[in-house]
């Protein structure tokens, strides 16, 4: 009988001790949680002081290539807006332009993201098809790959459908760079964190559009809603022939192109 | 950052075709190259371990213990590339406290700790323990004390411990394989999930990288097996020699045969990419992928060790030949990382254009510090080998 609770006794010692273990290897998951929660607030708090509530909105960009004359003016005002090093290594936003010709060749090019200008065309003694300019920016995907890698959820979508990126988190592993098909991420050099458009956030909490609508003198670029019907990007939406970059990898991009070529990947 | 710019400049005019201006800075250079190459050789050494204790390949003995403290060595040393890479390596705990569960790379921390501390420290532990005793019983000075610290002060080497321990082993191992397979596939699976580049995206990478990994390992203990013994003053055991090719011979077989079904369905579907795929294998990746990963690391050292078998070579000869196929065999998986990882991001997403890799020589992520790192596991195994001998005679009879 003795020998019984021995036995029973030291089952019970087992059990706790397994507990003791278990807690102590969960201890720093909590504490990082607690953490993480407890910024998530501080950001909430900020947004709501400016009278902004993330999951009244839904934003999108519409482009309508048409409309862009590869003037780069967007390229610029992004880089003074956001504090993006101006080096042709690093951009927000950037503007490619394609030449097609007869021959069936395609020639892209985006000389430092379109901020220097682009090439005179006269020189060429080809025949051109076709040309036109497109502006890329981050595509704000609703089924986001960046976000799916990134190891601490350092880049994450908001409840307004904006992709951001935690620089207090982010370890610069660069895998989101890796996992983007649209190019839209770097490495910011100085930072050594991942960097991206966000849409100028700073500047949509308080009502106004990105620096890159702002400044396009032909309006190519259209910011908004995407589901109140009144927004300027649902017209725009209704209006024209729809497309959006790589729609096979399914990342539900929110950025619309309208008059898309298919030569632009 | 004038460094990183002065780095940049020159490779703009190096660039062919278009690619994204964010594309000019490569994002993953030799250190990642060196990641899956190290973590490849672990699960090789232990996978060959284990043919010893789970399916009793009897001939393998002499290489067990080399391979288990082989696994070990560069099991410490595969995440200091992974750390000196990162942008912020004072912030990498977060990857445990705050994972991000859908992604695959947040899972490495607990692999790596499942692998390191579950199988390869708790199999080398119950492996030795009974040497250890015996070992610390006759020892003096400071050698006892470390023997006895890591026997974990246990002294009972009764018949039924001794029984317990072997039990044990085979079950660990037996835990190990999958675990193996699990921290090598996994890092397949890192690269393989990333739609966004066609080069990667497959869904064989973790089961190329395993079999690689495979080769990679059974050739590294080879080769350590055979500078080792006679540096020792020992014979090298022909027949252990015959078992360890006859493996790295089969697992090329089936590597090879994975990797050949990658290209034939590649080409085969040949879907949007293929032209810039196809363009990157016959200029940048020619030298890198066709000659040294094809050729001189899978073709050549097949050749050379059927042809032993079938003419029966004489066993100077057979060493000779072991040795050197094992050798062409380590360039060979090392050249199949670069062409994944390097050759991955040469080609820009647009489809359009190459990019170029140039490899800085100084810094935390240049030639010289990869060097270094490839050289810690040889160090740390020669460390691993004064404190627990994985030679036959240091076994207490």
């Amino acid at each position: 009988m003795e020998s019984n609770l021995k036995v029973i006794d030291k089952k019970v010692e087992r059990r706790t001790f397994l507990k003791k273990i278990a807690i102590l290897a969960l201890a720093p998951i909590a504490f990082g949680l607690l953490g993480a929660t407890d910024k998530l607030k501080t950001v909430k708090k900020w947004m709501l002081k400016n009278g902004y509530v993330p999951s009244n909105h839904k934003w999108g960009m519409g482009i309508d290539i048409n409309k862009c004359i590869g003037c780069g003016r967007c390229a610029v005002a992004c880089k003074n807006e956001n504090n993006v090093p101006k080096v042709p290594f690093f951009f927000r936003t950037w503007v490619e332009r394609y030449r097609i010709y007869e021959n069936g060749e395609v020639q892209v090019e985006s000389p430092n993201g379109s901020i220097d200008g682009f090439s005179n065309l006269s020189n060429s003694n080809r025949k051109l098809l076709r040309s036109f300019f497109v502006p890329k920016i981050c595509n704000h995907c609703d089924n986001p790959p960046c976000v799916q890698v990134c190891p601490v959820g350092a880049t994450f979508i908001g409840e307004d459908g904006v992709i951001l990126v935690d620089s207090d988190y982010c370890v610069g592993c660069r895998y989101c760079i890796q996992a983007c098909p649209y190019g839209a991420r770097f490495l910011h050099p100085e930072t050594h964190t991942a960097e991206k458009c966000t849409f100028c956030y700073h500047r949509i909490v308080q009502d106004k559009v990105p620096a890159c609508v702002e400044v396009c003198p032909t309006q190519a670029r259209v910011f908004g809603e995407l589901t109140k019907k009144s927004s300027p990007l649902v017209r725009f939406l209704r209006m024209n022939k729809i497309g959006i970059l790589k729609p096979s990898l399914n990342t539900e991009p929110k950025v619309y192109y309208a008059n898309l070529d298919v030569e632009v990947k | 950052m004038e460094e990183l710019i002065q780095h940049l400049t020159p490779i703009l005019k190096e660039v062919w075709g278009y690619i994204f201006p964010n594309e000019i800075e490569l994002h993953w250079g030799i250190l990642i190259v060196l990641y899956p190459y190290l973590t490849g050789l672990v699960a090789g050494a232990f996978i060959l371990a284990s043919l010893v204790k789970v399916f009793n390949v009897k001939e393998l003995q002499p290489t067990y213990r080399l391979a288990m403290l082989t696994a070990m060595a560069f099991l410490i040393v595969a995440p200091l590339p992974l750390l000196g890479h990162l942008g912020h390596p004072e912030k990498s705990y977060e990857i445990l406290i705050t994972p991000n569960s859908a992604s695959a790379m947040a899972m490495f921390g607990f692999v790596y700790a499942w692998y390191l501390m579950a199988v390869l420290c708790l199999e080398i532990w119950f492996e030795y323990r009974r040497d250890i005793i015996l070992w610390a019983q006759k020892e003096t000075g400071i050698k006892k004390w470390i023997h006895k610290i890591i026997s974990l002060f246990s002294k009972d080497i009764s018949e039924k411990a001794i029984h317990f321990d072997k039990k044990w082993v085979k079950i660990i191992t037996i835990i190990g394989i999958p675990s193996a397979f699990l921290l090598h596939g996994y890092v397949g699976f890192i690269f393989g999930s990333i739609k966004a580049n066609p080069w990667w995206s497959s869904v064989l990478m973790p089961i190329v990288f395993l079999f690689s990994a495979i080769v990679s390992g059974i050739a590294m203990v080879l080769i350590l097996y055979m500078i080792i013994t006679p540096i020792r003053g020992k014979e090298l055991d022909i027949v252990c020699l015959d078992k360890l090719a006859s493996y790295l011979f089969y697992a090329m077989i089936i590597d090879f045969s994975l990797e050949a079904l990658d290209f034939i369905h590649r080409i085969y579907e040949s879907e949007e990419s293929i032209n810039i795929l196809a363009y990157l294998v016959s200029n940048k990746l020619f030298i890198s992928l066709i000659v040294i990963q094809l050729f001189m690391g899978m073709l050549i050292p097949l050749a050379m060790i059927s042809l032993i078998k079938i003419f029966k070579a004489p066993s100077d000869l057979k060493k000779m030949v072991y040795f050197i196929s094992a050798i062409l065999v380590q360039v060979g998986i090392f050249s199949t990382r670069w062409n994944i990882v390097i050759g991955g991001q040469l080609f820009s997403k647009s489809f359009r254009g190459l990019t170029v890799y140039k490899i800085t020589f100084f810094g935390l992520e240049g030639f010289f510090a990869s060097v270094v790192i490839f050289c810690l596991p040889f160090v740390l195994l020669y460390l691993l080998t004064k404190i627990l001998p994985p030679w036959e005679e240091a076994r207490n009879p």
